[in-house]
């Protein structure tokens, strides 16, 4: 906590020559008036003040051009953006959670907790949550392989990556029926059985892990695996003890959305899931059965329910991120 | 003593190391001196094995590690880039050579105490790297390196990454470490300054090959050839000679010029002059020359010869070279 303290005291005393210094009233109000100027948030500010200051001039003084600032939104670039997120994400989650509130508060706890609507997220959130740890380990391996070694092909595999998650998922549940479905040409048979789900979100979420794992690796600081090395570290202790931390942001994010996207998938999971309640049903081929038998309440109110859990999955991930990514950015 | 010999490596046709062979004695602080890409940072790199051989070998203390690991060569390294692990604290960088080998905490501890002692971070100790600027890096990391008592301690441009002002404290920061720890030292630099300042040998790379082998007083007084010298401190071309600016007399008379020419062996000569710029360095003063030929270079003066001469720009000067200490003839295939 000292260390913290520290930082912030010499961050004051960098930041200090910024400070107006004491001078003449008039001196002080212009140096007032550069302040809010570079905190470039009220521009026009500084306008009457420096016209109050000088009351004698007949014409209007020359106002002084202000550089734009590098990379700084404009007011305009804000607007656009918030419309946007507006329109495509804020306005239909909030219809839909307004729907699901139809028969207020009770009659939404009613639907989410209806015995089958339970079960059906029960079997969502187990078995994404089996692809999300799946994908934590096997993802980080690809994207080591896929960065570290040098194997004919590489650029072809690499490229592989994002098929799964580029393919319709409809085809990605024929592709996988195919090999696995009742007349599996290799005798593995999982159709509507639970492992069939999992195989079948474990390919659509492939790319997520891989692709946020890779670009941390390729910038990963070599050396330091090295001066672990140097130190005594077998290469097993330096990934576990050097390199997993730097990662570690990384693997997260990756397996957060992977997550996120295994509890919402539909398309892959439609033909070889067998839809069977209380057994393979995912929430998303139960909202979809309630909306066939015309109970777009329950629909509504299971929606919502994955929305939280989805919601609360980023959150959690991005505070744990987040500390541990804090002390190493904090850079001076 | 870590023996290199015959080592050769090369990294598709480039030939990185050239058959070196290198003795570095026990407890010495050995400088590796050479432009980029002269195989200074493979040559250390091979002898930490971070970097294989394609022949030769590497010994240490009598023990031939040429295909041992770097964890079994008893080795501590230190980056130019720090090669800090951020996501630890000070404490436990330093202490991770230790705590991987399991030593008991208290022990642990101790050591962290002393070497954070040493380094001048005793307060730093729940820190993280990024909270320390890079010269404090450097310490921890030196530290880190000391904390498992290395054999020899290998450095890679370890100043490289500093300010001017905290590079020359810090390398004479390591003299004294260095003069009080004892452990066989080598340093990577491409800095001739910083080899003289803090090496008590000195090996000069040029292509793969090494140059010479010296203390800093030979290397600079009696270089090998021409690389060396011209690496190795500032050089002005003399009639067809290498002369260090310093060693240069500017004179008005042409005759006394002569006279005192004639006492010393070998010289360049008395060559003629034009004053192109004088420019005053401190204690120093800076003449810069065009000879007749058109050649120009620059001549060291003190403050005081300055004076007396009272030079103009424009004028013609006798110039000769005082001594033949550090007096190399040019290669001609070597020309500078």
């Amino acid at each position: 906590m000292t260390a913290e303290t520290d930082q912030q005291r010499r961050g004051a005393a960098d930041a200090a020559p910024l400070s107006p210094r004491p001078g003449s009233d008039g001196a002080g109000a212009t140096d007032a008036a550069e302040l809010t100027r570079r905190d470039g948030t009220r521009p026009e500010d500084d306008r009457p003040v420096g016209h109050d200051g000088h009351p004698g001039h007949g014409s209007p003084e020359p106002r002084r051009r202000r550089l734009p600032r590098i990379g700084v939104a404009q007011p305009l670039g804000i607007g656009v953006v918030t419309l946007w997120l507006s329109v495509i994400v804020l306005l239909p989650l909030a219809a839909l959670t307004a729907a699901s509130f139809g028969e207020g508060l009770s009659g939404l706890w009613d639907a989410v907790t209806a015995p089958s609507a339970i079960a059906a997220l029960w079997v969502t959130v187990l078995v994404s949550a089996i692809v999300a740890v799946v994908n934590a380990v096997l993802g980080t391996l690809v994207a080591w392989v896929l960065v570290r070694d040098e194997f004919p092909g590489k650029r072809v595999v690499n490229a592989l990556i994002d098929l799964p998650f580029a393919l319709p998922t409809i085809v990605a549940s024929i592709v996988l029926l195919s090999l696995y479905g009742p007349n599996s040409p290799i005798g593995l048979q999982l159709n509507a059985t639970r492992w069939g789900l999992v195989v079948a979100l474990l390919f659509v979420t492939l790319p997520f892990v891989v692709r946020s794992v890779q670009p941390v690796l390729i910038e990963a600081d070599r050396e330091v695996e090295e001066a672990a090395a140097s130190l005594g570290a077998s290469n097993w202790t330096t990934f576990r003890r050097i390199v997993l931390p730097t990662l570690a942001p990384a693997i997260l994010g990756g397996t957060g959305l992977a997550f996120a996207r295994a509890i919402g998938e539909y398309g892959s999971v439609v033909l070889i899931g067998g839809d069977i309640p209380r057994e393979t049903q995912v929430a998303s081929q139960y909202i979809q059965q309630q909306i066939e038998i015309d109970r777009p309440l329950n629909a509504a109110a299971v929606s919502v329910a994955l929305l939280a859990i989805a919601f609360l999955t980023l959150l959690l991930l991005r505070v744990l991120s987040s500390r541990t990514q804090r002390r190493e950015e904090r850079d001076v | 003593m870590i023996t290199v010999t015959s080592a050769r490596k090369n990294y598709g046709s480039f030939a990185a190391l050239d058959d070196v062979s290198l003795d570095i004695p026990s407890g010495s602080l050995t400088a590796l001196l050479g432009p980029s890409g002269s195989g200074k940072s493979t040559l250390l790199r091979s002898i930490a094995g971070l970097e294989g051989l394609d022949s030769g070998t590497v010994t240490i203390q009598g023990r031939d590690v040429t295909n041992e690991p770097p964890q079994r060569r008893g080795i501590g390294f230190v980056f130019q880039h720090y090669a800090a692990f951020k996501h630890m604290t000070v404490r436990d960088n330093v202490a991770f050579g230790l705590t991987i080998r399991k030593r008991p905490k208290a022990e642990t501890d101790k050591k962290v105490d002393e070497l954070l002692e040493i380094v001048g971070l005793e307060g730093f100790r729940h820190r993280y790297p990024a909270q320390l600027s890079g010269g404090q890096r450097q310490r921890m990391a030196l530290a880190r390196a000391l904390a498992v008592d290395p054999q020899v301690l290998l450095l890679d441009e370890p100043f490289g990454a500093l300010d001017a002002k905290v590079r020359t404290d810090l390398r004479q920061w390591l003299r004294r470490l260095h003069d009080e720890v004892h452990v066989t030292t080598v340093l990577v630099t491409h800095d001739q300054e910083e080899a003289l300042d803090v090496a008590d040998r000195i090996a000069v790379l040029n292509k793969g090959q090494i140059e010479q082998v010296g203390d800093p007083v030979t290397l600079y007084e009696r270089p090998a050839n021409d690389f060396v010298m011209g690496f190795l401190g500032s050089v002005a071309r003399l009639g067809g000679q290498l002369v260090r600016p310093h060693d240069i007399a500017l004179e008005r008379d042409r005759t006394t010029a002569l006279a005192n020419d004639a006492k010393v062996p070998d010289s360049p000569g008395v060559i003629d002059a034009v004053v192109e710029r004088v420019v005053p360095l401190g204690f120093e003063v800076r003449v810069d020359l065009r000879a007749d030929s058109g050649e120009r270079f620059a001549a060291q003066i003190t403050r005081r010869d300055a004076a007396e001469l009272q030079l103009r720009e424009g004028e013609t000067i006798h110039a000769r070279a005082i001594g033949r200490s550090s007096v190399v003839d040019v290669d001609p295939a070597l020309a500078i």
